[in-house]
């Protein structure tokens, strides 16, 4: 099983995935799954814990085998799910960022002011050039995430992948990273694929949503995907949307036309924290 | 002046060859060894290190029996067994653990069987001694050309994948996401950690080759602010430890019991633990000042 992955000269379609099916372990964990992202977009990739959607982003990425087309109009910076970064390792905010630049080649770098321009310019783009001498695991949850945002962006792609960046971020931590988001895809024209399993901290932001459940996507304008009809046939049973004070809520329903109780324990399954329990 | 010289390196410490060939060859083993020593800890790999020191063992009493350069029998069964720990899981964290601690225990079973038969084939117990904790004074200057090449090929290994090795000491997806070859770098790393420990293992011995490739390394990397300086320290902690312990050892020949001078590899590896401590608060102190000009507002650039 290979994926025919394309990647163009830099176009407005930042990604197309075509007819994409993924297995894991035996298990077909994405089926048929299809969406674009164009230039300056900022789209989320909503889903529950194991809805695939870091398996969509390694099939994006070229790291996992899948069936279907993946075209790519020029390069991906990509910021992993949960780094775990050592406080003692004597690598600085900078020294992170540099590596986004040629951290795949071979050698020694050579001290350059060109590098070191860039650099900064990457560290400017995301508002941390004040730690950049800092070691990077020292910083906290926020900073860190907008020093790998600076590594992924420094070699200038076109499309921005995001692993859950706003997984065990404070909610001011949170508003900053999505405002910062929606910023840099309007500044630098990069398209931006971010995974959540919470949607409202995105609403704000989002072009689109490519919502994913029981294998299969949605993929839209926000209003037109997180309705009723489309979730349910995604999720093969009932479910009810729910728009309260301006968040989403996502709740099983009971297989008629009623909406589902909402009792937080069993029943209400709000898309933050996505579980789904018809 | 020259009383004080003379009170530090006792008569003949510079005339004397074997001397001059332990610091040549345990000087060129400790820069190795600290550099390599970097990436190893920088990597998570200290027990991998640990792990192909103690199997190295088994290719030093290995060559003994075969009648070869002991050298030989270290880098040849740590490659080897740096190919079967990565061929076992050795990429996976927990994977890694097992696989490392597997492969230990054979080869370790091994080197018992080889000690073994060398012990019984020979009335002196001066080779199990000398494969467990090094003879840095009785080296021949044949094997010093051995050991450059060894070195270089060690040092030119870590030098081609400097940037590949940091990145993925961060994070493997992030390096695998800009096109690294992560098994492939992991590979050469462990290779390179399988010279710099048979190289150590014929300085300061098999059993004690972790503590040159680890204590430097883990002594700089708590000081220093960048990679590369780090790297460059571990080298130079490990090159300072390496010659002042050559020096007390040829000094404690007048030291009790007199005319017996202590082994040059309980200094070696004495010195490198109390850099380490000494590294300790220096390190705080590294971390209070980068916080105080973090504060302050400071920035520096990338190098």
């Amino acid at each position: 099983m290979t994926t025919d992955r394309i990647v163009t000269a830099p176009s407005a379609r930042a990604l197309s995935v075509d007819g994409v099916s993924a297995w894991l372990a035996g298990r077909e964990v994405l089926h048929e799954v299809s969406f674009g992202l164009d230039r300056g977009e900022v789209v989320g990739l909503i889903g529950s814990n194991g809805a695939g959607k870091t398996t969509l982003l390694r099939v994006i990425l070229g790291l996992l085998p899948a069936s279907g087309t993946v075209t790519i109009g020029g390069s991906i910076g990509y910021v992993p799910q949960q780094v775990m970064l050592d406080p003692d390792l004597p690598i600085r905010a900078a020294d992170l960022v540099g590596l986004g630049l040629d951290g795949n080649r071979l050698g020694i770098p050579l001290p350059s002011r060109r590098r070191r321009q860039l650099v900064r310019e990457a560290l400017r783009a995301v508002d941390a050039e004040r730690f950049a001498g800092a070691r990077v695991g020292a910083l906290s949850g926020g900073e860190q995430q907008r020093v790998l945002i600076a590594h992924a962006l420094i070699g200038r792609p076109a499309l921005l992948l995001l692993d859950e960046p706003l997984a065990n971020l404070d909610i001011r931590s949170e508003q900053e990273i999505v405002s910062l988001l929606a910023r840099i895809a309007s500044q630098q024209q990069v398209a931006v694929l971010l995974s959540a399993h919470d949607m409202n901290a995105l609403l704000p932001v989002m072009h689109k949503i490519v919502y994913l459940a029981g294998g299969r996507a949605a993929c839209g304008p926000t209003e037109e995907v997180v309705r009723t009809e489309v979730l349910s046939d995604l999720y093969g049973h009932h479910v009810d949307v729910i728009r309260v004070h301006g968040r989403v809520l996502v709740v099983a329903g009971r297989g008629d036309d009623q909406p589902g109780e909402a009792h937080p324990a069993e029943h209400v399954a709000p898309a933050d924290h996505g579980e789904l329990r018809p | 002046m020259s009383y004080l010289l003379h009170l530090v390196f006792a008569p003949g410490f510079f005339g004397n060859g074997p001397v001059r060939v332990a610091l040549l060859a345990g000087g060129l083993v400790a820069v190795v060894s600290g550099i390599v020593g970097a990436f190893a800890v920088l990597r998570g790999q200290s027990y991998a290190g640990h792990a192909l020191a103690d199997i190295s063992v088994t290719g030093g009493s290995g060559s003994y029996l075969a009648g070869i350069s002991p050298l030989w029998g270290f880098v040849g069964v740590g490659v080897l067994a740096a190919a079967v720990m990565d061929l076992i899981g050795v990429r996976r964290p927990r994977g890694r653990d097992l696989a490392t601690g597997i492969v230990r225990g054979a080869g370790l079973g091994l080197a018992a069987l080889f000690l073994y038969w060398a012990a019984t084939s020979s009335s002196s117990s001066g080779t199990t001694i000398s494969i467990l904790f090094g003879s840095m004074f009785t080296i021949s200057t044949q094997t010093v050309p051995l050991i450059v090449g060894l070195g270089a090929a060690a040092l030119a290994i870590v030098g081609a994948t400097y940037r590949p090795l940091l990145l993925s000491s961060v994070s493997g997806d992030l390096a695998a996401a800009r096109g690294v070859a992560v098994r492939a770098t992991g590979v050469a790393c462990l290779v390179a950690i399988a010279i710099a420990v048979s190289l150590s293992a014929m300085t300061i011995g098999a059993i004690l080759s972790t503590a040159l490739l680890v204590g430097p390394a883990a002594a700089a990397l708590r000081v220093a602010r960048r990679p590369g300086l780090a790297v460059a320290l571990a080298a130079g902690l490990g090159l300072a430890a390496t010659w002042l312990g050559v020096l007390l050892s040829y000094d404690s020949y007048y030291w009790p019991p007199a005319g017996h001078g202590w082994p040059v590899s309980f200094f070696v590896v004495a010195l490198v633990f109390v850099i380490y401590l000494a590294a300790q608060p220096a390190g705080a102190w590294r971390a209070r000042r980068a916080r105080r000009r973090e504060e302050g507002g400071a920035c520096s650039p990338a190098s």
